[in-house]
C-alpha cells in the first residue's frame, strides 16, 4: 500500500469508508433537487433562453446587429470566445497534467473542471460560428471536396489551425471526461431503484462490470490520454493566440503571445473552477473532500499563473518601446493611457495585483476571499481579451476612421446568454452526474483519508 | 456440472492476500470485479499488461501521414496559393505552417482511436449489460471469481480453500 507523509494534510477529511464516498456522491443524484438548484437553473435558463433569443435574431437579422464598425471588425464576440476557451484550459490542465504529475489532490476536482471544460468550449465554439454570419455553411470551414474548383482552406492559417485545435480539443476532452465517467455512472446504475432511472444509467455506463482486465486497460488510457492531452492543452491556446500573433497588427504581433495567453487561459480557468466548486461543495455537501487545502493548492496555481501574467504585461510594455516602432509604442501608449485605458486599468489590477494577496496565508485558505477573488479574476481576464482585441484596432493608420466600438443589446444578450447557457449545463450535470470521480477518490482513500491516516499514526 | 464461485471480500488488502493465498495452492482466479483499480491485483491473478498503448502511438503516428499526406494534396499539388510569399510548391520548405494541424491531427487520431479500441476490447458499448456477479461491485465490496472449469480441484476441495480465506460472503453457481 502506498504512504503518504503524515505532515500533509489528509485529502479526505472525516472518517470515511468506502461505502461512504459512494453515498456521499450517488445519495443527492437518488434524493429529490434541492429548492436552491432548482431556483438557481430557473434563472440561468430564463437567461440562456434570452440568448438563444438574441443569437437567432443576430443569425436572422445578420452581423450587422452588434456594435462593429469600421476599425474595430473583431470586438465583443472574439473576446468571448476566447475568455471561454481559456476557461475551458483548467479541466485538461487539472486532469492531464496533473495526472502526470501525480497529484492526488486533482481527484477531487477533476470532474467538475472537466465538465466545466466541456461547456466552455461549447460556448467558446458559438463565437467563430455565430461571427461567421451565415453559420450553415460553417462546414466551409472543413477540407471538404466541393463545386467550387479546386478551393481548399488555407492551411498557413492560424484560423483554420484554431478548427482543427479547438475540435480536437473539444472531443479529446469529451471522451477523456467520459472514459472516466463509465465507472462512475455503473456505480449509480447498481444502486437506483427507480426503473427508468436504472436503465438510463444503465445506458450510459455501457455495461461497465469492473473486471480487473478493465481496470488494467482503463488506467493505460487514462495515462496515455492525459500524455497526449498535455500537449494539446498547451498547443490549443498558443493556437489562440497565434490568431493575433502571426497578424501584423502592432499590439498584436508579438512573439510572447504563446505563453502569455496559455498562462493566462490557466489562470482564468482555476478561477472559474474556484468559483463554481465553492458554490458546489456547499451545495452539495461535499466539504470533506473539496476542502480548505484543495482550494489552496488552486490558490497556487493561480499566484503562478496570474504573475506569469503580470509579467508578460510588463514585458509587452517594455519591448513596445524597446522596439524602437513608432506605431507598436503607440499602440500601448493608447492602451493605458487612451480612450479604453480604464479597461487596461481595470485588468491590471484584477490580474496583476489581486492574485498577489494569495501570497497572504490567510487569504489562500480563506473561502470567502478566494470566492470574491475568483470572481475579480474571471472579471480581469475578460477585460485583457476585450484590451488586447478593441484597443489595438481601433486607431489604426487612418486617423480619419479612428472610432470607438460600443456593444449593442446584442452584443451583451449574446455574452450574457452563454453564461446562462454554461451554469444552466453545469447545473445539470451538478444534478445528474457524479460529481467527483468516485473510482479514482477510493484509491487515495487508504493513503490520504483522516481516518486512516490517524491510524497510522498511532500504530 | 461445472461450479463457479463468487468470493466477497470487503477490503481490498484482504482481497490480494487471499488472491495470493489461494494462488500459491495453484488455484486459478478467473477474475476480480471491484469497484476501482485495486493496485498489485494484476500479477497476482495473471492479468498481462494491456498493448493500447502500442494502439495508441499506431493510430497516432496513422494520423501523423493523414495529416501531412492531405495538406501536401491540398496545398501543394492540386491548388498552390501564393499566401504571404510563403514557399507553395514545396511540402518541406512550407512545414512550419503544417505543423500546428500535424500536430493536432497526430492527437486527435490517437485519442480517438485509442479510446474506441478499448471500449470495443473491454466489449463496454452502449446497450450492453452489466456482468458484475453482485450491484455492491461498483459500491464498496470486491469479488473474486473462480470457476470449477479451469481449476483441477473439485468444487468442494476448492469450495474448502476459499473459506480459509477472510471472506465476507460466498456465493456458488452450477452452469453447464
Amino acid at each position: 500500500m502506498q504512504r503518504e507523509a503524515a505532515i500533509r494534510e489528509p485529502l479526505i477529511l472525516g472518517d470515511k469508508s468506502y461505502k461512504d464516498i459512494t453515498d456521499d456522491v450517488v445519495g443527492p443524484i437518488q434524493g429529490d433537487a434541492p429548492i436552491g438548484w432548482k431556483i438557481m437553473i430557473t434563472i440561468s435558463s430564463i437567461i440562456a433562453v434570452y440568448g438563444v433569443g438574441c443569437i437567432l435574431y443576430l443569425l436572422g437579422t445578420g452581423i450587422g446587429v452588434w456594435g462593429l464598425n469600421k476599425t474595430v471588425g473583431w470586438a465583443w464576440d472574439i473576446t468571448n470566445f476566447v475568455w471561454w476557451v481559456g476557461i475551458g484550459h483548467a479541466g485538461t490542465l487539472i486532469s492531464a497534467v496533473l495526472l502526470l504529475f501525480r497529484q492526488k489532490w486533482r481527484m477531487a476536482i477533476n470532474r467538475s473542471a472537466e465538465a466545466m471544460t466541456i461547456f466552455a468550449v461549447i460556448m467558446a465554439a458559438i463565437f467563430p460560428g455565430i461571427h461567421m454570419g451565415r453559420i450553415w455553411v460553417s462546414y466551409w470551414v472543413l477540407p471538404l471536396p466541393n463545386q467550387f474548383g479546386s478551393l481548399w482552406v488555407n492551411f498557413n492559417s492560424p484560423l483554420l489551425w484554431d478548427v482543427f485545435a479547438i475540435s480536437t480539443y473539444f472531443s479529446v476532452s469529451l471522451v477523456f471526461w467520459y472514459i472516466g465517467l463509465i465507472p462512475d455512472f455503473a456505480t449509480i446504475r447498481d444502486r437506483m431503484t427507480k426503473p427508468f432511472a436504472k436503465k438510463v444509467y444503465g445506458l450510459l455506463s455501457f455495461g461497465w462490470s469492473g473486471r480487473a482486465k478493465h481496470w488494467n486497460r482503463f488506467e493505460e488510457v487514462s495515462l496515455v490520454l492525459a500524455g497526449i492531452a498535455t500537449p494539446l492543452v498547451f498547443s490549443v491556446h498558443s493556437i489562440v493566440s497565434m490568431d493575433f500573433a502571426t497578424s501584423v497588427i502592432p499590439g498584436w504581433h508579438t512573439t510572447i503571445f504563446p505563453p502569455y495567453f496559455v498562462s493566462g487561459a490557466v489562470f482564468s480557468g482555476f478561477a472559474m473552477v474556484q468559483t463554481l466548486l465553492l458554490i458546489m461543495r456547499k451545495g452539495m455537501k461535499l466539504e470533506n473532500y473539496i476542502h480548505v487545502k484543495h482550494v489552496e493548492y488552486m490558490n497556487i496555481v493561480i499566484i503562478v499563473t496570474g504573475s506569469i501574467v503580470g509579467v508578460a504585461y510588463l514585458t509587452e510594455l517594455f519591448i513596445s518601446w524597446y522596439s524602437g516602432v513608432e506605431y507598436e509604442s503607440y499602440a500601448f501608449i493608447n492602451r493605458f493611457s487612451g480612450p479604453y485605458s480604464w479597461a487596461y486599468w481595470i485588468m491590471m489590477t484584477c490580474n496583476v495585483i489581486s492574485p498577489q494577496l494569495f501570497w497572504f496565508k490567510k487569504i489562500r485558505r480563506s473561502l470567502v476571499a478566494t470566492f470574491a477573488l475568483s470572481i475579480v479574476v474571471n472579471i480581469g481576464m475578460w477585460f485583457e481579451r476585450y484590451v488586447i482585441i478593441v484597443t489595438s484596432i481601433h486607431r489604426d493608420y487612418d486617423p480619419s476612421s479612428w472610432g470607438e466600438f460600443h456593444p449593442t443589446n446584442i452584443d451583451i444578450g449574446v455574452f450574457i446568454g452563454t453564461l446562462g447557457i454554461f451554469f444552466t449545463l453545469f447545473l445539470g450535470f451538478a444534478r445528474f452526474f457524479p460529481v467527483l470521480a468516485l473510482n479514482e477518490l477510493k484509491t487515495i482513500l487508504k493513503s490520504s483519508g483522516e481516518n486512516y491516516k490517524k491510524a497510522q499514526e498511532n500504530n | 456440472m461445472n461450479k463457479v464461485f463468487h468470493v466477497m471480500y470487503d477490503d481490498d488488502d484482504t482481497l490480494k492476500d487471499a488472491a495470493s493465498a489461494l494462488v500459491a495452492k495453484g488455484i486459478r482466479v478467473k477474475d476480480v470485479f471491484s469497484p476501482f483499480p485495486v493496485h498489485g491485483i494484476d500479477p497476482i491473478i495473471g492479468v498481462k499488461r494491456t498493448r493500447l498503448g502500442i494502439a495508441a502511438f499506431m493510430f497516432a503516428t496513422t494520423g501523423t501521414t493523414l495529416a501531412l499526406l492531405g495538406m501536401w494534396y491540398f496545398m501543394i499539388s492540386d491548388w498552390p496559393m501564393n499566401i504571404g510569399g510563403k514557399p507553395s510548391f514545396s511540402l518541406i520548405e512550407n512545414l512550419p505552417a503544417f505543423i500546428p494541424v500535424t500536430f493536432e491531427f497526430s492527437v486527435l487520431c490517437g485519442a480517438h482511436g485509442m479510446a474506441i479500441t478499448y471500449l470495443l476490447r473491454n466489449g463496454t458499448l452502449p446497450g450492453m449489460p452489466a456482468s458484475n456477479p453482485d450491484p455492491r461491485t461498483t459500491d464498496d465490496k470486491f469479488v473474486m471469481e473462480i470457476t470449477t472449469e479451469q481449476n483441477a480441484l473439485s468444487a468442494d476441495e476448492l469450495e474448502a480453500a476459499i473459506k480459509e480465506t477472510p471472506l465476507f460472503e460466498l456465493s456458488t453457481k452450477d452452469y453447464k
